[in-house]
């Protein structure tokens, strides 16, 4: 077998060494009943060739590709440049562990303390950690952060925050005598009830985790949501799910936002059916050690020159157990890799002009088919890349069902998550999609009956 | 000798571009959205030319050691060798569907996830799995859940979980964040659990033991059956870190030794690369009385068609995004295909093997605190050596070997944690020995040598003092 470069004489030679006749004795404190169990039920061994069939099949069997698709809700398609995926296949980047012995590491350091820079540049914030495990996890460590920070048992969460990061906060505080309670969001706006949330909060709420955009498209104001945070002593978490955004939008920073969190999937990154991708998280300097995740940091060598190590880590498990900041040991370095390759590719230039065409290209749609009776723009200012269509006299399954036999993924239903919206679709846009893939649409919709 | 690149925001010039992706096709309307929701600009940011770029990539690559670039016997993390053809199939871009695709539409992704889970309950003996951890601490945090919540449903309120003093750092972490309260418990002088020290410290109130098997010394926890069935007559479970499931590759079934939790990682045993930190993927399988309460989704079969779940109220809930990793699981179902039944068992044979050819070479050379039958590791204590285990390694880079983890675990001084794994040539192993007598023979002659090493790496002895100290963790203007 091609991956194991010992021949039959060598096994032999090396048990001789060793002092043993069958390598069955190197198991020999095992219980003797239960080792070498039956592999019947194992299928045999592929050839490179069958292997390349068997999964061509596999990817066959995905109709998917044949279809122009409009599904965001945390998940985008963007462009990749082909230097991203050419440079981030390097087998130096991907087949390196975490940069344990740095003056062998100092490639992925150098790009991870680059990375850390664009982040912080990009959200407006003092300092970027290396990597967590994707959106709804940084949002979960995100408010564990703040409950640390402030030491206060309280969170705020809005209810306009994508579903499934709402869900995985729950299983993270679940069991560590936490509470949660969820800020509405107004009907007519769908941006956060300012409001309620002043109402909301008391002494013991450490912070208040808002998403903006948020789960519906639309941009939320997030020097106000800050503003009223600071009043009563709590942080302002900004959860930022299409990365993208951040090139067009206000910062975190600028908005007084204390952290943001979210994912960078947007960044370089393929829609690889939801994995993996790439949390992030920055924040102000205050935070630094209390935060989760890999920090690379610069420091110099004997000689006194530049090279980086990774940094603070008495916050992490290895040192602290469990009295540690976070769990986490491998987060997603590689995908912080190409993100790091995406912006630097893009460029200052690139990331603002193609942010913007992703917000024109929504503002296009949503011009076009407000002009349409049977359609409505639910939250018609201040979206992003995506916006909520309402669809009149036609049941939603049927508009999946008919866009989908013209090869079409119109949206996401809004009801898989709101049953107060029945009627609703999620639709996202990118520079990804031409203005013919655009009109399709919006012809197709115009026919449905 | 390769040199640090310049940061890319010190050769940014203004005016330089490095993609090409068409214009938009519409006016340039912002009139839906406030103009002061929008942002300015992106100072500093860099610009480049796509040569730049590829320059600016491939300069710092060539600056990392690497699996593809030489041995890199990292104790524990399972360094082999990351198939090529797993990397190819994993770029199949008919396979990078969107998340919330029509199930209908992505029959081959959720039969390849079916299909993994599926060799996964056949190598472990466990009765499910979810595959939606990021990693092997996501994963240890999602099987501490389920235990939470075993205990939740029989309406028992146990709040401490045992942890033997060899274990890895993120298991207490990983137990603390699911709500236990954790306490160490001593390995024998054989480096194991003994079933007499479990026994001291079954209280009414253990909820749990995690232990690694094999453990952190390479060694077989071999009570492990009777301490299951002590846990579970005290109504406690039995979880298994499975980060070493390399020395078991089709010669044991954690479910046949009384495990309840176990988690596997795909980025060590399942040769996923590690990407210099992640990503990876931390499956966990129980066994059937937890089957319930794994997290969503979960992928099902019902003939010939594959759907999802995503809402389960028995559940944890969920704790990742999506599928989880799915491109990981890809390149892990590839590997476990090219193995087969005739390869699966020698993964963990040539492992076993390794590694003790290893110890062998070296016994008469440096102190073996543990003298247990070693299984995929060895580690060495530097109790008895002039130098530092800091120093050895850090001489070890001088010949182009990557050192083993060192001072970890933490039971034994200045541990030397050698893990050689299956895909090394004897060639290779034999190298390693005299390379590592040889560097003994220099600490000997000139201690100093080895404490000012390395001196051929890019960058010479980092102050990681200074680092911590004087945080400096983002590029500056004009610094």
């Amino acid at each position: 077998m091609r991956y194991f470069p010992l021949t039959d004489a060598d096994r032999e030679e090396m048990r001789k060494v060793i002092g043993i006749k069958d390598s069955r004795e190197l198991f020999a404190d095992l219980p003797q009943d239960k080792i070498y169990y039956s592999l019947a039920d194992i299928p045999p061994a592929l050839a490179e060739d069958e292997l390349l069939g068997k999964f061509s099949a596999l990817a066959r069997a995905n109709a998917y590709p044949d279809y122009l698709s409009f599904l965001g809700g945390g998940a985008y398609r963007h462009f990749i440049p082909e230097v991203v995926n050419q440079l981030s296949s390097r087998g130096e980047f991907v087949t390196p562990y975490t940069p344990y012995q740095p003056e062998v590491s100092q490639g992925s350091l150098q790009a991870m303390f680059e990375y850390q820079t664009m982040m912080t540049m990009l959200t407006g914030l003092d300092v970027s950690n290396a990597s967590l495990y994707d959106g709804g996890t940084a949002a979960a460590e995100g408010a564990l952060l703040v409950l640390r920070k402030a030491k206060k048992d309280r969170i705020l969460v809005a209810g306009n925050l994508h579903p499934e990061y709402i869900e995985i906060i729950r299983t993270y505080i679940h069991n560590l005598d936490l509470h949660l309670e969820t800020v509405d969001f107004s009907r007519e706006t769908g941006a956060v009830n300012l409001d309620d949330l002043s109402g909301k909060l008391d002494d013991q709420t450490a912070g208040f985790i808002f998403q903006s955009p948020n789960f519906f498209g639309v941009v939320e104001e997030g020097q106000k949501i800050a503003d009223i945070l600071h009043g009563k002593k709590a942080y302002a978490v900004q959860v930022i799910a299409e990365a993208m955004s951040l090139a067009f939008l206000r910062s975190p920073g600028q908005n007084n936002v204390d952290v943001a969190v979210g994912e960078a999937q947007s960044f370089g990154l393929p829609l690889g059916f939801g994995g993996p991708y790439l949390g992030f998280m920055a924040a102000k300097e205050e935070f630094i050690r209390q935060m989760p995740g890999r920090i690379v940091g610069q420091t110099l060598d004997r000689e006194g020159k530049r090279g980086y190590v990774l940094t603070l880590s008495t916050r992490e498990q290895h040192i602290k157990r469990e009295k540690a900041t976070s769990n986490i040991c491998s987060n997603e370095a590689w995908c912080a890799l190409r993100a790091a390759m995406y912006l630097a590719t893009l460029g200052r230039k690139g990331l603002l002009e193609v942010s913007r065409i992703n917000h024109l290209n929504t503002a296009y749609f949503a011009r076009e088919i407000g002009k349409n009776q049977k359609f409505a723009v639910r939250f018609p200012k201040n979206f992003y890349n995506e916006v909520v269509v309402q669809v009149k006299n036609v049941k939603i399954e049927d508009v999946l069902q008919k866009m989908q036999d013209k090869k079409i993924l119109v949206g996401i239903p809004l009801k898989w998550f709101f049953p107060e919206y029945p009627d609703a679709l999620l639709v996202n846009f990118t520079e990804s999609h031409t203005k013919a893939d655009i009109d399709r649409l919006l012809k197709a919709l115009g026919e449905l009956s | 000798m390769n040199r640090l690149p310049e940061l890319i925001f010190d050769i940014s010039r203004e005016g330089k571009v490095g993609y090409a992706i068409s214009g938009t096709e519409f006016s340039d309307d912002l009139s839906a959205i406030d103009p002061d929701r929008r942002r300015d600009g992106l100072e500093d940011f860099p610009q480049l030319s796509e040569v730049e770029i590829v320059r600016h990539y491939t300069n710092l690559s060539q600056l990392n050691h690497s699996v593809d670039s030489g041995f890199y016997p990292l104790g524990s993390c399972t360094m082999k060798y990351n198939p090529k053809i797993n990397e190819k199939i994993a770029g199949f871009e008919a396979l990078s569907a969107h998340p919330y695709s029509p199930h209908e539409l992505v029959q081959g992704n959720l039969e390849i996830i079916k299909t993994l889970e599926e060799w996964l309950v056949k190598i472990t003996g466990m009765a499910g799995f979810t595959l939606t951890p990021a990693a092997g601490a996501h994963g240890e945090f999602t099987g501490m859940q389920v235990i939470r919540k075993h205990f939740d449903v029989i309406g028992q309120n146990r709040k401490i979980v045992l942890i033997p003093d060899s274990a890895h750092g993120t298991n207490p972490a990983s137990a603390h964040f699911a709500g236990f309260e954790t306490k160490e418990i001593p390995s024998n002088p054989d480096g194991i659990l003994s079933l007499e020290t479990v026994k001291e410290h079954l209280t009414p109130e253990v909820a749990a033991l995690m232990m690694t098997n094999p453990n952190t010394l390479g060694v077989f926890e071999k009570n492990i059956i009777q301490i299951a069935s002590v846990l579970h007559q005290n109504g406690s479970l039995l979880y298994m870190d499975g980060a070493n499931m390399n020395a078991f590759m089709g010669i044991v079934k954690p479910g046949d030794l009384g495990v309840d939790v176990l988690h596997l990682n795909l980025h060590k045993t399942f040769s996923t690369p590690h990407g210099g930190g992640g990503p990876g993927s931390g499956p966990v399988g129980v066994a059937a009385h937890l089957v319930d309460y794994l997290p969503v989704p979960t992928v099902s079969r019902d003939k010939d068609r594959y759907y999802a779940q995503y809402f389960n109220k028995e559940g944890i809930g969920r704790v990742k995004n999506f599928y989880g990793n799915f491109l990981v699981m890809v390149r892990a179902l590839v590997y476990l295909c090219a193995l087969g039944k005739e390869n699966l068992r020698k993964v963990a044979e040539d492992a076993v093997l390794n590694a003790n050819y290893i110890r062998k070479g070296l016994e008469d050379v440096l102190d073996l605190p543990y003298k247990s039958r070693s299984l995929h590791e060895v580690v060495f204590s530097d109790k008895n050596l002039d130098v530092k285990t800091l120093d050895i390694a850090k001489r070890l880079l001088d010949f182009g070997i990557h050192p083993f983890t060192i001072y970890f675990p933490l039971i034994v001084h200045g541990a030397m944690m050698i893990e050689p794994t299956e895909t090394e040539s004897k060639e290779t192993l034999d190298h390693f020995i005299a390379t590592m007598k040889q560097v003994l023979k220099e600490a000997e002659a000139n201690p100093g040598t080895l404490e000012n090493a390395p001196y051929s790496t890019p960058v010479l002895r980092l102050d990681e003092v200074l680092a911590a100290r004087k945080l400096q963790v983002r590029w500056q203007k004009g610094e």
